[in-house]
């Protein structure tokens, strides 16, 4: 059990330029009337992310797309979506996505 | 009669807005928080930090991208500068997330508003956006009780990856490293349903898909995610001023 310097150094460092990024926008923009644009165009940004993070996970590989190494997530993710869209529950559709997973990589 | 429904009413709205409920709400994303973590920690392990220094990463830059990558950077021995740089760039992402829930904490001071962005993560970003639908602000209590538990969870999860993380070197073979994705469908299939503006949604969902796929060929992964959510959100400004 120890911590070295550097390493201490580097997650010090890691942990202020993490933060501010999470804090700033919504210490100072809470605090402002923002022009109308920017609220319709910051509306669209959770659909926007998540799309783009589903996107990454499903179809890449260092950032890259590589659909065939990705194919049984990609089937995977339809029962995910299916789940997603029927019933509404988020828990369900984490437990369903990783049981078709299992079960793919099983049978394929 | 109305009275006793008003009553019941603001009974429902509290109970809706306490830690309590922000605790329950967090209950979906803590398999999928558990199982990176968990990587996480396994990760770090193999590349030689100890348990400690893990301990310490997960609780002062509690964010898993990074800190697989530090991991791989440090086994690397990497520059603490070079590795400062490229967590920075990796969650740079944070930035538009905490400009999107700016609005609904208008209610609380400075110093409260920085203690609910210092947890912030995608998962309860999606949870909280998801909260915030058809209101004008979110409860204080609740964005804790959220949280705080998220917060928990990932500490315990890259610790039990430090300690365990010797006897189950593969977590792929469980599907559990599907637990996060699945979770981003969800937090997105809910959001556009709720939203009731499904087709812009759509155009928005698609035009992201395609920018962050299309970008990654030229930037890394984290920097495409970043232009594809800037672009993908404008085409849905202009879209809607445009009908």
């Amino acid at each position: 059990m120890e911590i070295r310097w550097h390493i201490l150094l580097a997650i010090m460092g890691a942990s202020v330029v993490t933060l501010l990024p999470r804090v700033l926008p919504l210490v100072l923009l809470s605090r402002m009337q923002l022009p109308e644009w920017t609220m319709r165009w910051l509306n669209y940004v959770p659909v926007a992310v998540m799309a783009a993070l589903i996107a990454q996970e499903l179809f890449t590989t260092d950032g890259k797309v590589h659909i065939l190494q990705h194919y049984v997530e990609i089937l995977a993710a339809i029962p995910t979506f299916a789940t997603a869209i029927l019933t509404r529950s988020l828990l369900g559709t984490v437990v369903v996505g990783i049981l078709s997973l299992m079960v793919l990589r099983f049978v394929l | 009669m109305s009275e006793n429904v008003k009553l019941h009413q603001q009974e429902i709205e509290v109970k809706e807005d306490s830690l309590l409920q922000g605790i329950r709400d967090c209950i979906p994303t803590l398999l999928g928080y558990l199982s990176i973590g968990f990587a996480a920690g396994v990760v770090g392990k193999t590349s030689g930090l100890s348990v400690l220094e893990i301990s310490l990463m997960s609780t002062l830059i509690y964010a898993g991208s990074a800190q697989f990558i530090m991991a791989g950077m440090i086994a690397a021995h990497g520059s603490a500068a070079a590795i400062i740089l490229t967590v920075f760039i990796v969650n740079l992402r944070h930035l538009l997330l905490s400009a999107a829930m700016s609005p609904y904490f208008r209610h609380l001071s400075a110093f409260k508003t920085m203690l609910i962005g210092t947890l912030l993560t995608d998962e309860t970003f999606g949870v909280a956006m998801n909260k915030a639908m058809n209101r004008s602000s979110l409860s204080e209590k609740w964005m804790h009780g959220l949280n705080i538990t998220a917060y928990l969870n990932w500490i315990i999860a890259t610790i039990a990856g430090a300690f365990f993380g010797k006897w189950i070197t593969d977590p792929e073979k469980y599907g559990l490293d599907f637990a996060l994705t699945a979770m981003f469908i969800g937090l997105l299939v809910l959001q556009m349903i709720s939203r009731r503006i499904i087709r812009k949604d759509l155009i928005v969902a698609v035009c992201a898909v395609l920018i962050v796929l299309g970008a990654g060929s030229f930037v890394s992964g984290s920097v495409a995610v970043i232009i594809a959510t800037i672009v993908a959100a404008a085409i849905g400004m202009v879209v809607e001023k445009w009908k």
